[in-house]
């Protein structure tokens, strides 16, 4: 639900105008609540940019796939960038679950960070790949192909199976080995370093 | 006698440069130059009147350009380029020489075609063109902008000795940037009291999203269409983009065309797989924004070389995403001691603030280092002690203190051993 912004900002400013209205500072004391520039968005216009998708799912589309399916996909549209595997020659690697145990990032530079051992949340890997694949030909990719692509990798990071069907309903409940691992930050300036 | 360092820090400077261009020259030839003619040799330096006090010179024109003896560039590669502060003096950076870091490349954007969108928990789902942004009331304000990863060449490798500061540092610059403040956007929009953060979306083929907590939003955020004076440049986010001083430069997401308001984080590739901070308790720390404080030396700096032994002007710069440069120290025993340094003004908040100090350099083996503090108290820590608290596997965040070695020939070289 949508709740109205609070009017005491609008009635102080009118309230201000009246006192200083002669005053040559008026001028900047006197800025409306609203300026009324823009217009209104269309259902449409929003559409058709309102692509992203967050952990609990807000955003999937209809449409679903299997790690099957996505194999030719990811054959045809990624394995050039990401190798066969997703070892990620010449690019980004998608896949690698070591070490199983712990979250030794901070202290091991050569660990490369994947999807299997680094992302927290699977609907991200929804949102990335439609948003920005494949790199030479960006945002190409239909709601299908996407997920089929996502189950892919997603078996690849042996985190579902082969014939696990993904789509806005089972994507939201893939539980990431990185779920839990992730803080807020704690700096806050001074003499203590964090 | 500053005017006296300077006459003879100059010379220096562009004898250093020019060997530089000759080293460049004889390992790819001429033809290779990116400066198109190859200045390095006496014979080669552009052609100008012996006397030029007996003939007219040119003509007015409509777009100035710099001397032809200054050949100043970044450095770049396919997604980012370094300011080149060896070369820089003061604060601002000229825009063509400020940094770049971008995820899909610099798209082509027809100022007239495009729209910022905000929508989600407003009382108004709005688009606003470029136009309308401008006729909002406007602010202009200087501040640095810096890449978290910027320095960690530095930070991995603690061996590195033949980098400049624009190849360990160059990801950090200074303009002035005009906007339209994002509050007022917010509240033209009717944003509900309720909602605490926003989605920033671009409109590059990365199509960038960042989630910024609505704090930040109210507080200082800012839609900027100009800098420097002018419009933005498109690797900069031509036509808008989004300016959050003091915070990681990665947060202000360029050509912006979407803002969708929320109250929670959407989580985003790039604020859980990328600009996170795995830390040795085996967390990783996310949505960590804020730059903090840290200092440059530019002068000297490899690959410059001190002639002769004497007084020598230090110069280099210092910044705090949290506000001012309270204080710059620098040292030349390798941090035993430490002295203050001159503050150049302005020292405004969040910004690259220019410090100076005389040194007299005796021909002996001299770690000369710097040391920041902003108004908070934070004191720019050492490379040990930022990596017993973030781990050597950090990618981002890199603000340990570090300077050059200069040795007794005069050759200078990087260093972090404080």
């Amino acid at each position: 639900m949508r709740v109205a912004t609070p009017r005491s900002a609008g009635v102080w400013t009118a309230v201000a105008v009246v006192i200083v209205a002669s005053a040559a500072i008026a001028a900047q004391q006197d800025q409306p609540e609203r300026f009324g520039f823009g217009r209104p968005a269309t259902e449409a216009e929003i559409a058709a940019w309102d692509i992203d998708v967050t952990p609990d799912g807000t955003g999937l589309p209809p449409g679903g796939g299997t790690a099957v399916e996505g194999r030719s996909i990811y054959v045809e549209k990624c394995e050039i960038c990401h190798g066969a595997h997703g070892e990620g020659r010449p690019f980004s690697q998608l896949v690698g679950r070591e070490p199983r145990q712990g979250f030794p990032f901070g202290n091991q530079p050569s660990l490369v960070r994947t999807i299997g051992n680094y992302w927290p949340f699977a609907p991200t890997l929804y949102d990335y790949t439609f948003r920005t694949m494949p790199f030479d030909e960006p945002g190409t990719l239909e709601p299908d192909e996407v997920y089929a692509l996502t189950a892919f990798l997603l078996y690849l990071n042996d985190i579902v199976a082969e014939d696990d069907v993904i789509d806005a309903n089972t994507l939201p409940r893939v539980q990431m080995p990185a779920r839990d691992k992730f803080v807020g930050d704690n700096r806050r300036g001074g003499r203590e370093l964090r | 006698m500053p005017k006296q360092i300077d006459r003879l820090g100059d010379p220096v400077r562009r004898i250093s440069r020019r060997a530089m261009l000759a080293g460049t020259a004889g390992a790819f030839g001429t033809a290779t130059l990116p400066f198109g003619k190859a200045h390095a040799r006496q014979q080669d330096r552009p052609n100008v009147p012996d006397d030029p006090t007996k003939v007219q010179g040119r003509d007015a024109s409509e777009l100035g350009t710099r001397s032809q003896f200054e050949q100043v560039r970044r450095s770049a590669g396919r997604s980012s380029s370094q300011t080149p502060h060896q070369d820089l003096d003061g604060i601002i950076t000229p825009s063509d020489l400020h940094y770049e870091r971008h995820h899909g490349g610099i798209p082509e954007i027809d100022p007239d075609r495009h729209s910022l969108l905000i929508h989600g928990m407003v009382e108004r789902d709005t688009m606003f063109t470029v136009a309308d942004l401008k006729r909002f009331p406007s602010r202009s304000v200087i501040h640095f902008m810096e890449c978290s990863g910027n320095g960690g060449r530095s930070y991995r490798n603690r061996r590195t000795e033949d980098v400049t500061p624009q190849q360990v540092d160059g990801l950090t610059s200074t303009s002035e940037w005009t906007g339209v403040p994002l509050a007022t956007l917010m509240r033209e929009v009717g944003v509900d009291p309720e909602a605490s953060w926003i989605l920033a979306e671009g409109g590059d083929a990365a199509v960038m999203t960042r989630s910024i907590p609505m704090g930040k939003v109210m507080d200082d955020a800012l839609i900027a269409y100009g800098q420097n004076g002018e419009a933005l440049r498109p690797e900069q986010g031509y036509p808008i983009r989004l300016f959050l001083p003091g915070w990681e430069g990665s947060a202000s997401v360029k050509w912006i065309r979407r803002i969708e308001v929320g109250d929670e984080a959407f989580m985003t590739r790039e604020e859980t797989s990328k600009y996170t901070d795995p830390l040795p308790d085996g967390t990783a720390r996310q949505f960590s924004f804020t730059m903090d404080t840290k200092s440059i030396i530019t002068f000297p700096a490899y690959p410059d070389t001190l002639p002769e032994r004497g007084w020598w002007e230090m110069s280099g710069l210092a910044w705090s995403g949290r506000g001012r440069i309270s204080r710059v120290e620098i040292s030349t025993d390798g941090g035993q001691s430490w002295s203050d340094a001159e503050l150049q003004g302005p020292v405004l908040p969040i910004c690259h603030t220019r410090f100076r100090a005389a040194f007299n350099w005796q021909g002996d083996e001299t770690v000369v280092l710097s040391r920041a503090t902003d108004e908070t108290g934070y004191v720019q820590p050492t490379l040990d002690e930022l990596i017993a608290v973030r781990g050597i596997g950090t990618r981002y965040h890199h603000n340990h203190i570090r300077g050059c070695r200069i040795r007794p020939n005069g050759s200078t070289v990087f260093t972090v051993d404080a």
